[in-house]
């Protein structure tokens, strides 16, 4: 066995060599940590994206022109800018800003997801409500319901069915996205994993690593979007 | 209970409504009757704001709701409407359609919104499909139940947009049966319809809308035997073969 492996060079020596596996192994739990905070921040920053992302898609698909001019400029500036600077801005101008107030990296790593990612959920929540037919805000209207009541009661638990699948997959980007906070040191999987393989140059085993524990997280939730997508186009 | 004064309405560059002056007594029976693309749908539709007029009054129930700031989402609550396509709400089931705006919007007990509900869904003879889905009921029982839903608000005023328009043949009698019903007691109703056969039998007036201008107004009696304008007898002739 070990006579077969000595004749495999990547494995005697190269990025993916046998040492450069156990050293990784040998501190593993240097990338369990890194996961958990990886797990906290897409948690909560899933939390604040649907928040912003309900609340801006309603405005964008309302015909109040504030509010609608409003949630433009927010879909149209965090599309459009990539998230590593948005999160860079964050960390560096908000000291500047308010001098003396201490945010931490984690907080700052779930802010910039979620304002990033809440644009793109309000995209989807704006699509689904306009998929609804106008008849139904009509009869809700007619009946005595404010805008916001007959979104409430009438519009979104509908609009919540058809946006379901692709929300999922918006849930599934923001994990992989929330590798961005390793720019700013956020301590989460890809920074864990990022400094560990620095310092020793084990990059090859480690990316394989980390790379399978985003896919852990990522998978099941990418099965769910493909369920409910089958159960949305079966209605 | 409804006055419409100098009414305009402006799509882009389509007048649709040409300073209309139309007063709704408390009680009557008013049937619109016009070509389609005539306003007719435009007019019935600005009495609930959902088309809020280019200029002019819409006074309901003594609130003028074109004012500033107007109550419109309170005098909404004692004008209901009937939809050409139902818009029934498809994710809630009958008895919920018909008792949710009561409980949400005008504050009923949920045990009293649900009884009164069935109560009405009785009256249209549809008790029995009361925990069934919208999609599992044909045309005409779905408009019978969104005419319950309308009940259940205890309007003071009934709007029909074109209620059978959209039911296959077999099924309009079923649903003017029930307004037939309705138009019996001392609610006020205004009813935008083709069905000439509901405008003799129901109607206590009726007036008749082309191109935005109202050219009729009078008894049933009048607009059906003597019209005065040239335009309505053409309408009339094409209609009543």
């Amino acid at each position: 066995m070990s006579d077969i492996i000595s004749k495999i060079g990547f494995l005697q020596q190269g990025p993916f060599a046998i040492p450069r596996w156990e050293a990784l192994f040998a501190n593993i739990d240097v990338l369990g940590r890194g996961a958990l905070v990886t797990l906290l921040v897409s948690t909560l920053g899933l939390a604040l994206a649907l928040a912003l992302g309900t609340l801006i898609g309603m405005m964008s698909a309302s015909h109040v022109r504030p509010a609608k001019a409003f949630a433009r400029a927010y879909v149209e500036f965090f599309q459009n800018t990539p998230l590593l600077i948005q999160v860079f801005m964050l960390y560096n101008a908000i000291p500047i800003l308010y001098p003396g107030l201490f945010i931490p990296v984690i907080v700052i790593g779930i802010l910039g997801v979620g304002m990033y990612h809440g644009a793109y959920i309000a995209e989807v929540v704006r699509a689904g409500i306009q998929s609804i037919g106008r008849g139904q805000l009509e009869a809700a209207i007619s009946q005595g319901f404010t805008y916001v009541g007959a979104m409430r009661y009438i519009i979104i638990p509908q609009a919540m069915r058809i946006v379901l699948p692709p929300l999922t997959n918006q849930a599934v980007s923001l994990i992989k996205n929330t590798s961005v906070i390793a720019i700013i040191a956020g301590g989460d999987l890809m920074y864990a994993g990022d400094s560990f393989a620095g310092r020793f140059g084990h990059y090859g085993p480690t990316y394989i690593v980390v790379g399978l524990l985003y896919f852990l997280m990522c998978f099941p939730l990418a099965r769910l979007a493909h369920r409910l997508e089958v159960r949305t186009r079966g209605n | 209970m409804i006055e419409l004064v100098g009414v305009n309405k402006h799509f882009g560059s389509h007048h649709a409504l040409k300073d209309i002056n139309l007063e709704v007594p408390s009680g009557q029976k008013l049937v619109i009757i016009g070509p389609s693309g005539s306003g007719k749908s435009t007019l019935i539709r600005c009495m609930n704001m959902l088309e809020k007029p280019s200029s002019g009054q819409v006074i309901v129930d003594g609130v003028d709701l074109t004012a500033h700031r107007a109550p419109i989402a309170k005098v909404r609550q004692s004008v209901a409407m009937v939809f050409q396509q139902f818009n029934l709400y498809p994710h809630k089931t009958v008895l919920e359609n018909v008792s949710l705006a009561p409980i949400v919007v005008s504050g009923v007990s949920k045990e009293e919104a649900t009884e009164s509900g069935f109560k009405y869904l009785e009256r249209v003879g549809l008790a029995e499909k009361a925990d069934k889905y919208p999609a599992q009921l044909s045309g005409g029982q779905q408009q019978r139940v969104a005419i319950a839903r309308a009940l259940n608000m205890h309007p003071k005023v009934m709007l029909f947009d074109e209620p059978t328009s959209a039911l296959d043949p077999e099924m309009i009698q079923e649903v003017l049966e029930v307004i037939i019903d309705l138009a019996h007691g001392g609610i006020t109703m205004v009813v935008v319809t083709h069905e000439m056969g509901f405008a003799k039998e129901a109607a206590d007036r009726v007036i008749f809308l082309d191109d935005g201008n109202m050219l009729e107004d009078g008894t049933p009696e009048h607009f059906f035997e003597n019209p005065e304008h040239d335009r309505t007898k053409l309408f009339l002739s094409k209609i009543l073969r």
